[in-house]
């Protein structure tokens, strides 16, 4: 797309804002939209679930561009507005402020929400972690000393979410559903190290049972678990996944089944993109098309879309790349853990608690998974996009 | 120009020592080392990527008279 002279970008969070930071480093010099549905933006989601929420930094330390940075950008930021309609043909965001904006290009970065148990819940004291506000209100319950805390969902956000409100002194029970947790994400030889270190730690992760219900009228009392156990809590946090927000793109024409589909440059309609956790971007050379939930993928794509929009084509598959920590272990994967992998460990060294675990399917290496190993990750994720190129 | 970074907020992920490894390294625990403070002109632009690249926006390259 050439002589774009205006952007609109739906989002205020990673993508978005990572959109209109690679436009003006790349020197755009046009208008910037950016509709942002939080009143408070530029905090960065991945400490959430740490540092912010263990108290060890102030909010205002999760940022996602400094300060100055932010401030250079020769963007309008509509803080607590938010998108309701997109004309793919026109280009024009209609916004529940009652304005239109119209632009060259429109990048969706509406990012996703928390999935939420169905049902009724009680209204008090179920908490999900998405926002900052979300951290600091769970932060406020576990302050409670001895507050007993029931996780429903064991993947990444449940777990490290588990380990800090066990730092902090809470009773923490981990409900998952599946009967052998983050296996196919991590494999199993970090997989059951993983739930075996958060064992040692204290917190107890039911596996293989579900949840009946929620009990507690005004306030949450206990998790009635499908296997007739029932757990007594102070607080729960539901952390089961999350949906991409895209109502407000129903009947604009995108295909919006997972998120918003695109190609694999992001392109979802002529000068519309989406970027971040609500793309489904088609897999260069795949007949198939993936959403990422993954810090990285927001950056990544939203400078992809920043190149399309200034007419660049460097055409790239960056290496898939995410970490997660828990109990001040961080755990990398890098590339991918295909089902039906053989996994080798590459690297064992208990004395200094690392890990590497190497993937591979049919003889090609597909993915490595570190444990407090970042360096040796670095080192075999640039093999990993070596080998790719 | 005069690399500066945030190593306390530095979440391990090698970004910059992948797009600019003259500059960026990595300690046992992954956090940043820079290795070159003032590196030279020609690398400005692997600097720019890996400022660009890093999931923390922790890497600023400042005027050196700054």
């Amino acid at each position: 797309m050439k002589d774009v002279a205006s952007v609109v970008i739906v989002g205020g969070a990673a993508a978005g804002l990572a959109t209109a930071d690679a436009l003006h480093r790349r020197g755009f010099a046009g208008t910037v939209d950016v509709v942002s549905d939080e009143r408070v933006h530029n905090y960065d989601r991945p400490p959430l679930s740490k540092q912010v929420l263990a108290g060890e930094w102030a909010p205002e330390r999760a940022t996602l561009l400094p300060p100055r940075r932010l401030a250079e950008l020769p963007a309008r930021i509509h803080a607590g507005v938010r998108a309701t309609a997109l004309d793919v043909e026109a280009r024009a965001v209609t916004t529940d402020d009652g304005r239109t904006l119209r632009g060259d290009a429109v990048v969706i970065a509406t990012g996703v929400r928390p999935r939420l148990l169905p049902g009724r819940a009680p209204a008090a004291g179920v908490h999900v972690l998405r926002t900052l506000h979300d951290a600091l209100a769970l932060r406020e319950r576990l302050a409670t000393p001895g507050l007993r805390l029931v996780v429903i969902g064991g993947g990444f956000l449940g777990l490290e979410t588990a380990a800090t409100a066990r730092a902090l002194g809470a009773a923490v029970t981990v409900v998952e559903a599946a009967p052998r947790p983050l296996v196919g994400r991590l494999g199993a030889v970090v997989a059951e190290r993983l739930l075996a270190l958060h064992a040692e730690r204290g917190v107890d992760v039911r596996a293989g049972v579900g949840v009946a219900e929620l009990v507690g009228d005004a306030r949450v009392t206990a998790v009635a678990l499908t296997d007739g156990t029932t757990l007594p809590a102070d607080a729960v946090l539901v952390a089961i996944g999350s949906q991409p927000n895209v109502e407000w793109l129903a009947g604009s024409g995108l295909s919006i089944a997972d998120g918003v589909l695109c190609d694999e440059r992001c392109v979802a309609a002529p000068g519309v993109y989406a970027a971040g956790d609500v793309a489904c971007r088609r897999q260069v050379g795949r007949d198939r098309a993936v959403r990422v939930e993954h810090r990285r993928n927001a950056s990544e794509q939203a400078r992809a879309v920043a190149e399309h929009i200034l007419g660049e084509r460097r055409s790239s598959t960056p290496v898939p790349f995410f970490w997660t920590d828990h109990h001040k272990v961080k755990v990398q994967l890098a590339g991918t853990v295909p089902a039906g992998a053989v996994e080798e460990v590459v690297e064992d060294d208990p004395a200094r608690g690392r890990l590497v675990v190497a993937f591979a399917l049919d003889g090609v290496r597909t993915g490595v998974v570190g444990w407090n190993a970042p360096d040796r990750v670095t080192e075999l994720r640039r093999d990993l996009a070596a080998a790719a190129t | 120009m005069k690399i500066v970074v945030d190593r306390e907020r530095c979440v391990a992920g090698g970004e910059c020592v992948l797009a600019c490894g003259e500059v960026f390294a990595q300690d046992d625990d992954g956090i940043v080392v820079v290795v070159d403070e003032h590196p030279p002109e020609e690398l400005r632009e692997a600097v720019e990527e890996a400022i660009e690249a890093c999931p923390a926006a922790i890497i600023e390259a400042v005027d050196d008279a700054a």
